[in-house]
């Protein structure tokens, strides 16, 4: 089944993980109507931009009550970037705002300053190395299972994910020496923070992987 | 360590890649999308398109190229040259484009800084500053590809982009533009000490050692080539070579 819903609730650039997906061999149907979310057999939440916009516009579209259905029901969903971060509890950007809840843990800001006390450039722009959170030993069965440690994607971020179990941690990346979450995962609910369609043939495998699913 | 972005910057003229000495005197090189999977299939990091007769019509003229381009180029694709509003950006930004460069309009309204960021994020609008010294320590910010002056220090400039919600500055040196000689570190470095959000130096790259100095002495995160790659006067895996040599990330990348 190579059947992808990419959800468009008005936030981030579709365009172009529309088009990453469909070189990847994906049927791509975009959609912002709960029902169909609801049954879709892969959904892929995109987004850039602020967390209380973000949820916002899903929870008045109805799309929240549809993911959480999807995801309960076994669908694979990846969240790209904001994407990823709404699956988590809340986000401190801005105040406070409640998240999808998808995977337990909650969104805080990138530090301001590196362990040396140096002042870190926000956001976080560039091409960042994935590594295996401290006691993991291997990617097997995540998306990442053909991926080597030490490869590079591009992120774009001034907040991240910190999920409350290091179980949900499947890779990081370090900025300023602060471990970064890079991609989390709890069984088919799945988020990585940078955008794997930005990110060369490195980012196109991880999608070919997530529709192969 | 961070890794140095290492970017293709392309100007357009019509249907082609073009290059100039101080952004003038034009000369055709080929077809933009063919260099930029060129560059893409090579590692570049991102890449940058800029149309350079923007100013001529009024608008900005790549969405078709860049349309064209994204159907193969997997990396970030920044679009710069006549964008004057927001329905300009997102024109841009459904054809593929991932950032808009902005100079002209953002001199003439300062607040379409502002209402891109707000509109599409900050990481969006990289604000695009053409300098040119006018004194010791000092620059002034152009615009029309380095004709019209506007009266503007840039660094009165940076600062006030940045507090409108510029997310990154494409730096571009009038004076070292298609030259070959080397970055202005001293304009560079300037900026960077100057605002947090990361700095793209442009103009002067001559060759794979210029790159080390404009990051290290400069303080650039990132930096635009086209002269060097366009004419192959050095590969990219020999401009990352010497990044590493010096001490700099670069990211890693294979063909598997």
């Amino acid at each position: 089944m190579n059947n992808v819903l990419l959800v468009d609730y008005g936030l981030g650039n579709l365009f172009n993980v529309k088009r990453a997906l469909e070189h990847c061999g994906a049927e791509v149907r975009v959609s912002a109507d709960p029902d169909e979310i609801g049954q879709a057999d892969k959904i892929l939440l995109p987004g850039v931009g602020a967390f209380a916009d973000g949820m916002r516009e899903i929870r008045r579209l109805g799309i929240d009550h549809a993911l959480r259905h999807a995801a309960a029901a076994g669908s694979p969903l990846l969240g790209i970037c904001l994407g990823m971060q709404m699956l988590l509890d809340e986000s401190e950007e801005y105040g406070s705002s409640e998240g999808l809840g998808l995977i337990s843990g909650k969104v805080a800001a990138i530090p301001q300053t590196d362990s040396d006390g140096q002042a870190l450039k926000i956001p976080h722009i560039g091409w960042n190395e994935l590594v295996m959170p401290e006691g993991r030993t291997c990617w097997t069965g995540s998306l990442l299972s053909t991926t080597a440690p030490g490869t590079a994607f591009y992120f774009v971020h001034s907040f991240m994910a910190q999920p409350s179990s290091p179980s949900h941690r499947v890779a990081d990346c370090h900025y300023g020496h602060h471990a970064v979450s890079a991609v989390i995962a709890r069984d088919n609910v799945m988020g990585c923070q940078f955008h794997p369609e930005k990110s060369g043939e490195a980012g196109l495998s991880i999608l070919r992987r997530f529709i192969a699913q | 360590m961070r890794n140095v972005r290492l970017i293709a910057r392309m100007d357009i003229k019509g249907k082609n890649l073009i290059k100039g000495v101080h952004l003038e005197g034009l000369r055709v090189i080929g077809s933009p999308q063919e260099y930029a999977q060129k560059y893409y299939e090579a590692g570049i990091d991102e890449i940058i398109y800029m149309d350079a007769v923007a100013s001529l019509y009024g608008r900005n003229n790549l969405s078709h190229i860049v349309e064209e381009t994204a159907k193969g180029v997997f990396v970030p694709m920044t679009v710069g040259g006549g964008i004057r509003s927001i329905d300009d950006a997102h024109h841009l930004l459904r054809s593929g484009a991932d950032k808009v460069a902005v100079n002209t309009a953002a001199i003439a309204n300062p607040m379409l800084i502002t209402d891109i960021a707000r509109r599409f994020g900050s990481q969006c609008m990289v604000l695009s500053i053409e300098a040119k010294q006018v004194g010791p320590d000092r620059w002034e910010a152009y615009t029309d590809n380095g004709r019209e002056r506007t009266g503007l220090d840039v660094m009165d400039w940076v600062r006030q982009g940045v507090s409108l919600g510029a997310g990154e500055i494409l730096l571009t040196s009038v004076d070292k533009e298609g030259t070959r000689k080397g970055f202005d570190i001293e304009l560079v470095r300037a900026v960077t000490s100057l605002v947090n959000v990361p700095v793209i130096a442009s103009g002067g790259m001559g060759k794979a050692d210029d790159l080390p100095v404009v990051v290290n002495q400069g303080g650039a995160d990132a930096v635009a080539m086209a002269d060097i790659l366009h004419f192959n006067r050095t590969s990219l895996a020999d401009i990352k070579l010497a990044a590493q040599q010096a001490g700099l990330g670069v990211r890693k990348f294979s063909h598997e």
